[in-house]
């Protein structure tokens, strides 16, 4: 039963992916781009676990982490920088 | 049992995560886009992390539940970065397809 | 007690999210996670101005549960309303008058409104007493924003401001 979930998650979740790209590319303004990059990462994180799961390993787990923060700092320092026209005060 | 409820999280997950996506392509403006990767996709991710955890807890003897970690910490982040979002689009005034802001300062388009 | 351990409640989380981390529990790691515990709040203290008490637990117990089921209700309404399509949706921006004062209860709001059906907050005015939601499909924006204030502001006003 799994051996068939999992296949089908992964193309749903890589068509997530895809589609945020898009939205990526397209924009049209600059806070379009940071959101879809934003749901970029979580795309990331989501083929990241749906890997572990496939894989049956657990060392994915960290670079899911690290992305989950990566991507919030990233996220927080470029709305702010559209905020203020500076990141750092 | 446990194949049948893991197989449910999973693809409940996957479809959410898909919606989530689907809503920032699809729809017009940017307020209304910001709401499906806030929550879609985050709920999608939360079910694929709590299907995570059960698999390998299942699997290999004692719990695992690192994965609650960054389920957690995605739930917090994902509020914080929409309204950061949705601040600078204020601030920017991108077109929307709701009336401005209360308290706005002039049209947003 | 309150020089030596300044945010107990930090402390019990801190040790909480390091045996998740190491995604064990033995003494050692125990032990290791008391002492961050018990570091780490005098290293950030200058970030945790007020102390946090946390005045009605059953309270807060109560509005967890209905935060967790809100969360999976907004999902699903989002959901449908994005399969439905764009052409029907009715988005408006709302200003929601705040009673809560203290900055801790201000942002827990903000978060939640964000994960529940239809709302995201998008700006809290400079003077702290309004919170401007964007809603994605509502026909009713003053029902709206008393649904906002009965559901989740009254409980958080009473677990971290209300006086007993």
């Amino acid at each position: 039963m799994l051996s068939t979930v999992i296949p089908i998650a992964f193309a749903l979740v890589s068509l997530a992916f895809l589609l945020s790209f898009w939205r990526l590319l397209r924009g049209p303004d600059a806070p379009d781009r940071i959101l879809a990059l934003d749901t970029l990462y979580v795309n990331t994180i989501a083929l990241l676990v749906l890997l572990g799961i496939h894989l049956g390993s657990a060392i994915y787990f960290e670079a899911a982490l690290l992305i989950a923060m990566m991507g919030f700092v990233g996220t927080v320092a470029l709305c702010k920088y559209l905020l203020r026209g500076d990141i750092i005060e | 049992m446990i194949d049948i409820l893991l197989s449910l999280l999973i693809l409940t997950g996957a479809i959410f995560t898909f919606i989530g996506s689907l809503g920032l392509a699809r729809l017009r403006d940017f307020y209304t886009r910001l709401h499906g990767p806030t929550k879609a996709t985050t709920l999608g991710v939360g079910c694929l992390l709590i299907a995570s955890a059960l698999y390998f807890s299942v699997r290999e003897e004692g719990v695992s539940l690192h994965e609650v970690l960054v389920t957690l910490f995605l739930f917090i982040t994902a509020p914080v970065s929409a309204h950061l979002l949705a601040k600078a689009a204020l601030h920017l005034k991108l077109r929307s397809l709701a009336p401005t802001p209360p308290d706005g300062d002039g049209p947003a388009d | 007690m309150r020089r030596l351990l300044p945010h107990p409640l930090l402390t019990v989380s801190l040790v909480i999210l390091w045996l998740l981390l190491v995604n064990q529990l033995s003494a050692g790691h125990l032990v290791l996670g008391a002492l961050l515990g018990w570091l780490i709040p005098f290293a950030t203290s200058s970030f945790w101005p007020e102390r946090i008490r946390i005045r009605h637990p059953l309270t807060l117990l109560r509005f967890l549960g209905v935060f967790v089921i809100d969360i999976v209700r907004g999902s699903v309404h989002v959901a449908y309303l994005i399969l439905r399509g764009p052409a029907r949706l009715r988005p408006v921006f709302v200003a929601v008058p705040l009673a809560l004062r203290s900055e801790l209860a201000i942002s827990l709001l903000a978060n939640t409104i964000s994960l529940t059906p239809g709302t995201v907050s998008a700006l809290l005015s400079a003077d702290k007493r309004t919170l401007v939601v964007h809603t994605i499909d509502t026909g009713d924006a003053a029902a709206l924003v008393a649904e906002i204030k009965q559901r989740y502001e009254t409980p958080l006003k009473k677990i971290f401001e209300q006086e007993d």
